[in-house]
């Protein structure tokens, strides 16, 4: 009599003790069976029912010397004679039932051990890679508040609380710092809170302080307030939370006047900015001919790169696009398409034959001062070719500066730049197949953080993303996705993908995602946190953050 | 049957698996008698060589022991002596002895032909001592069902011979 139900509650009670030391959950069973390829099978307690243990669940077992963190892959019901399904039993007897419950017919869950937690807290190493699996016996417990903090990492070591795990009601915490070196990807179906999901973690980095952050507001929901539809208030940005932390922007003033918010500058781009690539990024969108689009680089090869606009305009005007065809020898009809289309488009208020001040450069500076910036394009966000053409000109230019600054810092002169992420709404508009190669978002995604700048992509059809790009999103964060193809790309590359696709169809419609990759040890499903008051009463203070600090300590004083 | 009995120097405990009147000379079977009387007191008072001739005999499965104060739910060394009084144990002494169940193991591997009947009398009997009868049969079944999970059922038709 090795294992009647007494001696369980015993080695509960035994384990019960222990636990105040090290923070172990409940017990819930222990290991029976398993392998380092296909985890381990764990017999749950008599006590414990299988519907009390979800899918994705968190558990730590106590092998004899490891710790182990895992999560729970499947549920099952097992019996210990095979014959129980063929055997007439008196179901309507609770008796019988409760007798039978837990010794002879039991449940079980399958756990991956992923990690192996330091024996000692809060010292030395953390986590490592799980490479082998706890032993027979071992007692399995659910993930305590302590055990997520070692392995997520906790709020007190200045982690960036985002939501809580799946089931509990414990801070799930990222690693800012590790988030923003490689570029990162918040995807759903619309309506499931990306743009909720990412103001939180704007916020994170505003506070945190080690990167600065550049953000192209295509629907004008970051800067000033956002509106939060379910409940039909507005929330707040983050100029409203960071004040001059943050510099707003924007492209349509009067847009700003009438919603009543004040803006800090006013965006005007003049027609030198434009370049010929950039007419390559608008065929689409502006529905051109390969060969319209090529007229523009003949064009700038004959005006040159700084005026070749403005004076195709002027020719145009004067009647004398005919002319100008035969010359560069264009097909005359596409060279008139043209002409049309960026007629119409220059008519944009942002638009001016020659703007007096460089946004491009006005944007750095705030940047280099360490603030971040959000450029509102008030009612140009819904027009895609402004948004793609001026989200890829300022950018392009941005990034142009930020490689001078690394390789002169590389060379010896000057400091790094600090790191900068740039957010992008509807990013398979830039980074689809077709253009993923030429636009400068695809360059960024390619190049890693070599310049010390990384993206940020939103996106509700990551499968129009360049799988190449993907690729490179090291840290994703996806709401509910239903269509398989999008679940697909999200996925790709990801190891263990086919228990997660079942996690990631299976998500809450609204603020859950599952989170996974680059900045976090195994994948987890997280309930994201409430953004509204009580979010803003932690960061409302203005306070620096400890980092932020020594930062500006540091510049002080040229550390 | 299913009673506790226990033996004093050595204290050696054991569950009742049989009772049965026997003839004291086996060679001579017991015949129907008393095919005329009224009642069967008529049929003692008729044959009054009975009560010589016949004996209650009954059987036990040794549950255990007692060694230093400590109760053992395994075989003592020695069996019991020759000529040791057995007594019936009291209902403390049931509720002190069933506290740990080893002894169901004992019984069911006795190699007794019913010894699920020896099991479940026992089980029924000791749940009465008990100060909650309900727990420690439930306790009783758990075990049972520890014991017993290769055969459904075998076990499950003995937990309906509990089954309150
Ligand atoms: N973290 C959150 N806190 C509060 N409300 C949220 C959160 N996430 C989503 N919501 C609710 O869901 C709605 C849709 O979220 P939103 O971010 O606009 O979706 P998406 O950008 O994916 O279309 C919001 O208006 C809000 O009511
Ligand atoms: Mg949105």
């Amino acid at each position: 009599m090795t294992q009647s139900p007494e001696s369980n509650g015993h080695d509960a009670k035994e384990f019960g003790d222990h636990r105040i030391e090290t923070g172990q959950g409940q017990p819930i069973g222990m290991v029976i069976e398993g392998s380092v390829a296909n985890g381990v099978e764990v017999r749950l307690d008599s006590g414990v029912s299988v519907e009390q243990i979800k899918v994705g669940t968190f558990v730590t077992i106590q092998g004899t010397g490891n710790r182990f963190f895992g999560v729970v892959t499947d549920v099952g019901l097992r019996s210990t004679d095979p014959r129980l399904k063929y055997t007439p039993i008196p179901v309507d007897d609770p008796f019988v039932i409760d007798s039978l419950q837990g010794t002879v017919a039991f449940g079980t869950v399958s756990v991956l051990p992923q990690l192996t937690m330091p024996e000692v807290l809060g010292e030395g190493e953390g986590p490592a890679a799980a490479k082998s699996i706890p032993s027979h016996f071992s007692r399995t417990f659910t993930a305590s508040q302590r055990d997520v903090e070692t392995v997520f990492g906790s709020e007190s070591d200045g982690n960036f609380w985002i939501g809580s795990p799946l089931d509990m009601e414990t801070k799930l915490c990222l690693d800012l710092g590790e988030l923003v070196k490689r570029s990162m990807g918040v995807f759903g179906k619309s309506g499931t809170g990306k743009t909720f999901l990412t103001r939180l973690l704007l916020a994170g980095i505003i506070q945190n302080g080690e990167a600065s952050s550049l953000i192209f507001d295509m629907h004008s929901e970051y800067g000033w307030q956002g509106q939060d539809t379910d409940r039909g208030v507005a929330v707040k940005g983050l100029k409203q939370l960071f004040g001059a932390k943050v510099s707003t922007f924007t492209l349509d003033e009067e847009h700003s006047r009438r919603r009543g918010v004040s803006t800090d500058e006013t965006v005007q781009l003049g027609f030198n900015y434009i370049e010929p690539e950039d007419i390559e990024l608008l065929l689409e969108s502006l529905n051109l001919s390969d060969v319209a689009a090529s007229a523009a680089y003949n064009l700038s090869e004959k005006y040159g790169q700084e005026g070749w606009l403005k004076e195709f305009l002027a020719a145009g005007r004067g009647g004398s696009l005919l002319e100008l065809a035969e010359e560069l020898q264009v097909n005359a009809g596409a060279l008139r398409a043209l002409y049309n289309r960026m007629g119409r488009f220059t008519r944009h208020g942002f638009m001016v034959e020659h703007s007096r001040t460089d946004t491009a450069a006005r944007i750095i500076e705030h940047l280099e001062r360490g603030q971040h910036v959000v450029l509102e394009f008030g009612r140009y966000g819904d027009d895609e070719a402004a948004y793609i053409l001026v989200s890829n000109l300022l950018t392009r230019r941005i990034h142009r500066k930020y490689v001078e600054a690394k390789e002169s810092s590389m060379g010896g002169a000057g400091k790094e730049p600090r790191p900068l992420v740039i957010v992008i709404e509807e990013a398979h508009k830039f980074l689809s197949p077709s253009v993923a190669s030429q636009t400068i978002f695809g360059i960024i995604a390619r190049e890693l953080r070599k310049y010390n700048v990384t993206l940020m992509v939103i996106d509700q059809r990551p499968s129009g993303i360049d799988s190449e790009v993907l690729s490179q999103v090291g840290t994703r964060l996806s709401c509910l996705l239903d269509n398989e193809r999008d679940i697909d790309a999200v996925l790709s590359g990801t190891p263990g993908s086919r228990a997660l696709r079942s996690v990631l169809a299976r998500l809450e419609s609204k603020q859950q995602a599952l989170v996974f990759g680059h900045a976090l040890p195994l994948p987890v499903v997280v309930r994201i946190r409430e953004y509204g008051p009580k979010f803003y009463e932690t960061v409302g203070r203005g306070e620096d953050s400890e980092e932020e600090r020594k930062r500006k300590v540091e510049e002080l004083f040229g550390g | 049957m299913g009673g506790l009995v226990r033996t004093d120097s050595p204290e050696i405990y054991a569950v009742v698996g049989r009772v049965a009147t026997e003839p004291l000379d086996s060679t001579r079977p017991v015949l129907a008698r008393g095919e005329d009387a009224d009642s069967e007191e008529d049929v003692i008072r008729d044959n009054p060589q009975l009560a010589r001739l016949l004996t209650a005999r009954f059987e036990v499965y040794i549950a255990g022991h007692v060694e230093n104060g400590v109760i053992r739910q395994y075989l003592p060394p020695r069996p019991p002596r020759v000529h040791s009084f057995v007594y019936a144990c009291s209902p403390e002494e049931v509720s002190l002895f069933t506290a740990r169940l080893d002894l169901l193991r004992l019984l069911l591997n006795s190699g007794a032909p019913h010894a699920d009947e020896i099991v479940g009398a026992c089980i029924r009997q000791a749940a009465s001592s008990h100060e909650q009868p309900d727990d420690f049969r439930a306790h009783a079944c758990r075990t049972l069902a520890v014991e017993l999970a290769g055969d459904v059922a075998r076990l499950s038709s003995l937990l309906r011979r509990i089954s309150p």
